[in-house]
C-alpha cells in the first residue's frame, strides 16, 4: 500500500538546463524592458498580453501538445522548467497559465476537432485567457452540490445559475465550467454533472469582481441568465463530469506554482541577513532551504510520473497538501527570522513589503485548488481508510 | 513493504523477515535475536557492501548500499550494520582492507574531533558512537598538522564508557588516549570530517525514511482494527487527516533521503549541490520523525506507548538517529551559513541545479 508513495529521484535531463537558461535571459530581458518587477509581487498591472505573445512566441505554452495544435510535444519535465522559473521571477503568467495547465489538456482529451483546431493554438500563443468554473455560492469545495443548470434546448444547452471564487473570469475568453444537467442519483451521487467550454464574451453572462484582503481584484461571481451553450461544446461524456474532473486534478496539484507563491519573502530575506547570518538566523534560513528543497524533490518526481503517462493523483494531492502548508507557512517564519535584522539592510524596505503583502496572501493558499480538507480526504481514501 | 528490485536489498529483506521480525525482537528482552541476525548478515557480505572485493568486501555500488540502508530502517534492526558499511566505506577511502566483525566510525558527532600526533598515535574523545561497545574495530578520521587521515583502529585500546540513545540501542562515548592505529593513511582529496557526517547522515536519514514507512503501514493497519465509538477508528476523519499527514511526513522523508543518496551515488565530489542535498535530506528526515512519530503513537492511543507493542522499536530509533552525525539543528545552521554566503540571488539556482 505505502509502494504508491514512493518518490522517485528524478534528476532533469541535460536539456532542461539549456531550456533554463534560455528562460532566465528571456526573463531578465523583460524585467529590463520594465514588463514587471519581481521584488514587487503586489504589483498592479498583472495583465500583461503583450508578455504573453512574447512567452507564447518561445513556444513556452502548450509545451507538451501535440504539434498540429500548435504544441511544441517537449517533455513535462521541460514544463516543469519554465513554470518553476517563471514562477520564481514573479513573472505575470496568470493570462495563460491556467490554460496552459489544466483547461488546454481538457480540451485536448475532451473537445472536438475543430474546437481544438481552433482554440488550442490561440493558446499557444498566448492570445487567450481561460477560467475554471467549479465552486458556486453554498457549494465550494463540494462539487456535488453543484446547482448551476444546463437545460437542453434546441441544438445546445440553456445555462442559469452562478459560479463564484472564479479567477480571472473578468479578462477570460473562455471558461471550463462544471453545470448541472441531471439530478443526482441515490446510487450516485456524483451522478449528473457535465463538462462544458464556455465562450466568455456572450449574451447571458455577467461577471462582477469581488475583493481580496490583499486588495487586489483577482476572482469573481459569474451570473449565468439564460446563456446559450451550442451542443459541439460539450466536453465529454453527458452527466459524467466527475471523473474527468478529478484526473485532470494531478495536473493542477503538484506543479511548482504549489509550494513557491511567497518564495519571494526567502530570497528577500537571505539578502537583507547577508553573508555572515547569526546562528538563529543561519538555522531559520537552513530548515526553510531544506524543506523547500525537499518539496521541489517531490514535485520533480511527480512530474516524472505524468511524463511516463501515470495518474499521480494521490502523490499530487501530498505535495499540494506539504506545499501550500509550507507556503502559507513560510512568510511568518520569514517575519520571525527578520525580527533582528539590521533595520540599516539596503532592501529592508523592500523585505518589509513583500512581508506584508505575502502575509495577506496566505491564508488562500491552502484553499485554492482543493483544500487542505478535501486533499487528506484524497491521501486517505489512498491509504485505503475510506 | 516497497518492491526491492535489486539483489542486495532482495536478500537483506529476506534475511530481515527471518531473522529480525520486530515481535519476536521486542520478547527477546536478552537480545539472543542479534547474534543470529549478524552472522546471516556478514555470511551475505552485507556489512561490508561498499567495501571493494581487494579490500576485503562484497563490493555493491553506493547505490545498493543506500537502499539496503533504507530496508535496513524498515525492519528498524538494531544490529551496527549502517556503522559498519560507513567503517567500510570510509577505510576504503584511505584504501585500507577492512576487517571481519563489527565496526563503527569515529567521529560520529560532527564537533568532536581526534587529532593525530607526529607520531601517528590518535587522541580525543568522542560522544554518541553508535555501538562502540559492540565494535572489534574502529574506522577514524583524524586530523594533523599535515592534513586529514583514515586509520583502522583495534576498539580493545580504546577507553569506552556504554550509553544508551533514546532508541535502547548503544551510543556510547569513546576516548583514545595516543592510541597506535592498526593501519593509518592520507586521506583522499574531498574526503573530510564533514563528508563523514554527511555520509553517515544520508545514511540516518534513509533508516528513519523507512522507519516511517512502516510506522504508517502499522498505524493504517491499527487503525483499520480497532473500533472505538462503535466505529473503525479509520472511519474518523481526524483519523484520517492525521493519518494523511503522516503519510505526507513518511513520503518527504522518503523523497528527501533517497533523492541525496541518489546525488552522492552519483557524484562525483562533495560539492554544494551535495552538500544541499545530504543536509536537506537529514534536516527534513528528522523534523518527519519528529511528526510522524507523533502521529502514529497518537494513532495508537495508549497501547502504543508500551513496550509489547512495537511501535516503539520504529519511533524511538528514529527520534535517536536524528541525533547521529549531526542533529537537524546542527546542519540548518551549517546549510544556513553556505546559503548565505553564496548570497541571496545564488539561493534558487542552487535549490534548481539538478
Amino acid at each position: 500500500m505505502t509502494a504508491a508513495l514512493r518518490f522517485d529521484p528524478i534528476r532533469l535531463p541535460e536539456k532542461c538546463e539549456q531550456l533554463r537558461k534560455e528562460v532566465r535571459a528571456f526573463l531578465a530581458e523583460e524585467a529590463a524592458r520594465g514588463t514587471f518587477d519581481a521584488s514587487k509581487p503586489n504589483r498592479e498591472d498583472t495583465d500583461v498580453p503583450e508578455f504573453c505573445r512574447r512567452v507564447g512566441e518561445r513556444g513556452w505554452i502548450g509545451m507538451t501538445w501535440p504539434k498540429k495544435y500548435g504544441g511544441q510535444e517537449r517533455s513535462f519535465l521541460e514544463r516543469y522548467v519554465v513554470t518553476e522559473e517563471m514562477r520564481v521571477a514573479n513573472a505575470p503568467t496568470r493570462r495563460f497559465f491556467v490554460a496552459d495547465r489544466q483547461s488546454g489538456p481538457v480540451l485536448l482529451k475532451y473537445a472536438p476537432e475543430h474546437i481544438k483546431m481552433d482554440i488550442l493554438p490561440r493558446i499557444c500563443k498566448g492570445e487567450v485567457c481561460f477560467a475554471i468554473g467549479m465552486s458556486e455560492p453554498n457549494s465550494g469545495s463540494d462539487l456535488f452540490a453543484a446547482k448551476t443548470r444546463a437545460t437542453k434546448t434546441d441544438g445546445g444547452y440553456l445555462i442559469n445559475g452562478t459560479k463564484i471564487w472564479t479567477s480571472s473570469a473578468h479578462i477570460a475568453d473562455y471558461m471550463i465550467a462544471i453545470f448541472r444537467t441531471s439530478p443526482p442519483t441515490k446510487e450516485n451521487r456524483r451522478h449528473g454533472l457535465t463538462q462544458f467550454l464556455v465562450k466568455m464574451k456572450e449574451p447571458g453572462i455577467k461577471v462582477n469582481p469581488i475583493g481580496q484582503i490583499t486588495g487586489q481584484y483577482e476572482f469573481n461571481e459569474v451570473v449565468f441568465t439564460d446563456h446559450f451553450i451550442p451542443d459541439d461544446h460539450v466536453l465529454g461524456e453527458v452527466d459524467g463530469a466527475w471523473k474527468q474532473a478529478t484526473s485532470e486534478l494531478a495536473y493542477e496539484r503538484s506543479g511548482p506554482e504549489r509550494f513557491l507563491e511567497t518564495y519571494y519573502v526567502l530570497t528577500e530575506l537571505v539578502r537583507a541577513v547577508g553573508p555572515n547570518p547569526d546562528t538563529r538566523s543561519a538555522e531559520g534560513i537552513g530548515r526553510l532551504v531544506a524543506q523547500l528543497h525537499t518539496m521541489r524533490r517531490m514535485s520533480v518526481s511527480v512530474a516524472g510520473m505524468l511524463q511516463a503517462g501515470k495518474e499521480p493523483v494521490v502523490e499530487a494531492s501530498i505535495v499540494k497538501d506539504i506545499g501550500t502548508v509550507w507556503e502559507q507557512q513560510l512568510p511568518h517564519r520569514v517575519r520571525d527570522l527578520a525580527a533582528f535584522v539590521d533595520e540599516t539592510a539596503t532592501n529592508r524596505e523592500t523585505l518589509q513589503r513583500q512581508l506584508d503583502f505575502a502575509i495577506k496572501t496566505a491564508p488562500k493558499l491552502t484553499i485554492q485548488g482543493g483544500t487542505t480538507e478535501v486533499l487528506r480526504g484524497i491521501i486517505a481514501r489512498g491509504l485505503g481508510l475510506r | 513493504m516497497a518492491e526491492s528490485d535489486n539483489i542486495v536489498v532482495e536478500t537483506a529483506e529476506k534475511i530481515f523477515a527471518d531473522l529480525a521480525d520486530p515481535q519476536t525482537i521486542n520478547n527477546d528482552k536478552k537480545g539472543a535475536w542479534q547474534a543470529p541476525l549478524w552472522q546471516a548478515l556478514s555470511e551475505a557480505g552485507l556489512p561490508l557492501s561498499w567495501v571493494a572485493d581487494d579490500l576485503g568486501g562484497s563490493g555493491a555500488s553506493l547505490a545498493d548500499g543506500f537502499a539496503l540502508l533504507n530496508a535496513a530502517g524498515r525492519f528498524a534492526v538494531a544490529v551496527p550494520l549502517a556503522e559498519t558499511m560507513l567503517a567500510g566505506w570510509l577505510l576504503a577511502q584511505g584504501k585500507i582492507a577492512s576487517p571481519q566483525g563489527e565496526m563503527t566510525v569515529l567521529p560520529a558527532n560532527p564537533r568532536d574531533r581526534i587529532t593525530r600526533d607526529a607520531d601517528g598515535a590518535l587522541s580525543g574523545s568522542c560522544r554518541g558512537v553508535p555501538f562502540a561497545k559492540a565494535a572489534k574495530h574502529f574506522a577514524v578520521l583524524a586530523h594533523g598538522n599535515d592534513g586529514v587521515s583514515i586509520a583502522l583502529v583495534d576498539a580493545g585500546k580504546a577507553r569506552i564508557e556504554a550509553g544508551l540513545n533514546v532508541g535502547y540501542d548503544h551510543s556510547d562515548s569513546v576516548t583514545l588516549d595516543k592510541v597506535q592505529p592498526v593501519t593509518i593513511k592520507p586521506a583522499p582529496d574531498g574526503v573530510s570530517q564533514a563528508t563523514l557526517m554527511l555520509m553517515g547522515g544520508v545514511a540516518r536519514s534513509l533508516q528513519i525514511a523507512g522507519a516511517l514507512e512502516s510506522m504508517l503501514d502499522i498505524s493504517v493497519r491499527y487503525s483499520n482494527e480497532r473500533v472505538a465509538f462503535e466505529k473503525k477508528i479509520s472511519k474518523f476523519q481526524a483519523v484520517q487527516h492525521n493519518l494523511a499527514r503522516l503519510a505526507g511526513e513518511s513520503a518527504a522523508a522518503l523523497a528527501a533521503a533517497t533523492s541525496a543518496a541518489d546525488a552522492i551515488a552519483n557524484a562525483k565530489s562533495f560539492d554544494d549541490e551535495i552538500y544541499l542535498e545530504a543536509a536537506s535530506a537529514k534536516i527534513r528526515c528528522a523534523e518527519a520523525a519528529e511528526k510522524g512519530g507523533g502521529i502514529a503513537h497518537q494513532v495508537h492511543g495508549a497501547i502504543g506507548f508500551t513496550m509489547e507493542h512495537i511501535l516503539h522499536r520504529y519511533s524511538l530509533r528514529a527520534l535517536a538517529w536524528r541525533d547521529d552525525f549531526g542533529s537537524e539543528s546542527y546542519w540548518a545552521v551549517e546549510l544556513g551559513k553556505l546559503v548565505a554566503s553564496r548570497g541571496a540571488d545564488e539561493l534558487w539556482p542552487l535549490v534548481a541545479s539538478r
